[in-house]
């Protein structure tokens, strides 16, 4: 609980280190205090996960909060780290960029430990709010300029849905909070209002615009594409981890008793996103780009366990999301410095990497398998947990649905490979500062610890 | 007090619902069918009023102060989306001198 203060308050204290001047102090401080807030989360995990609500029901920080707590923090730590250098390149106000992902991390934090819908509401919009910013801060850059414009309307339009499901869930209900709705489902089994699964219906909507799964995805790849590299991976990673943990908390401790009613509208949506995601990246040109759709379709991976619900769902999503996060951090870090030096965002700027730069290829080619899931990588520990959740439940058909997408998934990922090793270009060696070297090799060596050993963080929750 | 609540209830809670689900259904219309930003941004705030009516009605049939108070969050938050928003749609402004969404087309849809 403490976790959200400190990261509350630490965005305040950088703001006033830009007001003095002291540049070089800001991202020490900011990693700083989120090691503190990281250390406060990880101190609230209990071994019986006994936690109780606190602020009058408002919040639950139980041992799935402090999971995902601590990957959302991990994450932004390394992603602070690769903007080493990257924000003086935008304006000389530094400091406001780092406080504004510190805030939209406040508001991710409220997303895994709400326990009433109010906090859930506040959560959602703190994020977002805070990214409506952050996609626009190349303020004289065309693409990022459209990028927030149309990431605000989306968003703002996709909050009217979910508070509208908000609204008529309270009509019939009488109450925001989670215990309470839960219990009113399980007092009422035969006359449940239409109102409420009207409300639900609309929060689906509402939740799936803000998770990217198709057939409300269809802001992702250009907000993804306009945004700055940087940004794009705090979206991709952090803020599509908490959306989830925040569906999941909700479909699992809230609707449960009413699954067989929502359970095959997220089945179709799960189809639907997997084969838009996958089959749209096959056509792309820009690494970007592909990246954008391949999020989309890893999305459509993370709803298996909310579509299969069940006690092992949490530990499944916090599998497949740490795997995704740390793979997508490298993709991400090697596109900035490939970036940097070729100036495209296309394949062809990877090619011949492997010359020049192997350990820069070695590190890319672990992100890709594991984002494809070949075995001995995070990626495919992730698959494996949501594969077998959906066996459990007997729904062989879409675990045959999602190998298939597996496999088209493989062919776009290794034309990344193939270009780094097997085409033949010209280029200089890119220079990796060693803030990236460490990010890119701790994350490189987590996938694979991960991957030759699952157990050391799949017995987080339970 | 007890007579604001009165005449509140003296309306039926279903016209409540009726009229929210109907302004609601216009700002979503607003939302898909215009193509100023401005006008956009404007039928997003009806959609969130429209919530914040359909809250304080059943709010009020219900004797829970807990709706009313969902209403401030929802007006705090759509006081920061405007500011928010219209600081991009000036940002906009500045770099194409239109506020028309159709401008914005040089990412593929």
């Amino acid at each position: 609980m403490t976790s959200i203060i400190i990261i509350s308050i630490l965005p305040i204290v950088l703001l006033y280190l830009g007001l003095y001047k002291a540049q070089k102090a800001l991202l020490p401080v900011a990693v700083l205090g989120l090691l503190a807030a990281l250390v406060t989360s990880v101190l609230q995990w209990t071994i019986l996960d006994e936690a109780q609500p606190i602020y009058n029901g408002m919040l639950l920080y139980n041992n799935f909060s402090v999971a995902f707590s601590v990957i959302s923090i991990i994450s932004t730590i390394l992603i602070l780290l690769l903007s080493k250098g990257y924000f003086e390149k935008i304006s000389n106000h530094i400091a406001e960029y780092y406080a504004i992902i510190l805030f939209s991390l406040a508001g991710i934090i409220v997303m895994v430990s709400y326990h009433n819908l109010t906090m859930m509401f506040i959560g959602i919009e703190i994020m977002s709010v805070s990214l409506y910013i952050l996609a626009g801060i190349r303020k004289n850059d065309f693409a990022s300029n459209e990028a927030a414009l149309k990431y605000f309307l989306m968003g703002a339009f996709s909050t009217g849905f979910l508070l509208f499901g908000i609204a008529l869930i309270y009509g019939a209900t009488g109450t925001f909070d989670i215990d309470g709705i839960r219990d009113w489902l399980l007092n009422s089994p035969r006359k449940i209002d239409p109102l409420f699964y009207t409300g639900v219906m609309l929060i689906i909507v509402g939740l799936c615009f803000k998770v990217g799964a198709a057939p409300f995805h269809f802001w992702t790849p250009d907000v993804y594409e306009g945004a700055p590299s940087l940004i794009t991976l705090f979206m991709s990673t952090v803020v599509k981890v908490a959306g989830f943990a925040a569906f999941l908390r909700l479909f699992s401790a809230c609707f449960l008793p009413i699954a067989q009613f929502w359970t095959p509208v997220l089945l179709v949506i799960t189809i639907i996103t997997l084969f838009v995601g996958n089959i749209t990246a096959l056509y792309q040109q820009s690494f970007k780009r592909m990246m954008a759709f391949s999020s989309i379709s890893h999305a459509g991976y993370l709803m298996f366990a909310i579509v299969a619900i069940g006690a092992a769902s949490a530990n499944a999503i916090f599998m497949y999301a740490t795997a995704y996060s740390i793979a997508s951090i490298i993709a991400f870090g090697g596109l900035i410095l490939v970036r940097q030096q070729t100036g495209t965002d296309g394949f062809e700027g990877f090619n011949g990497l492997a010359n020049k730069n192997p350990f820069l290829a070695l590190v890319l080619t672990v992100a890709m398998l594991s984002l494809a899931g070949i075995p001995l990588t995070a990626g495919f520990i992730g698959k494996f947990y949501m594969f077998s959740g959906a066996l459990s439940q007997y729904r062989i058909w879409l675990v045959i649905v999602a190998v298939v997408n597996a496999i088209i998934s493989i062919f776009y990922y290794f034309r990344v490979i193939v270009a780094m090793y097997f085409r033949n270009a010209d280029r200089e060696q890119v220079e990796v500062p060693a803030y990236y070297k460490f990010v890119l090799g701790f994350s490189a060596l987590a996938t694979i610890l991960v991957g030759v050993y699952p157990t050391v963080i799949s017995g987080l929750i339970k | 007090m007890e007579s604001l609540t009165s005449t509140i209830q003296a309306v039926p809670l279903n016209h409540y619902i009726f009229l929210s689900a109907i302004i609601f259904s216009i700002g979503v219309m607003g939302v898909l069918l215009r193509r100023n930003a401005i006008v956009i941004f404007m039928s997003v705030e009806l959609m969130l009023n429209s919530v914040n009516l359909l809250l304080t009605a059943f709010s009020v049939y219900r004797g829970d102060a807990a709706g009313q108070v969902f209403v401030f969050f929802i007006m705090a938050l759509a006081a920061a989306e405007v500011a928010v928003g219209l600081a991009i749609i000036v940002m906009i402004y500045r770099n194409t001198n239109s506020i028309d969404i159709n401008v914005l087309n040089r990412l593929k849809w």
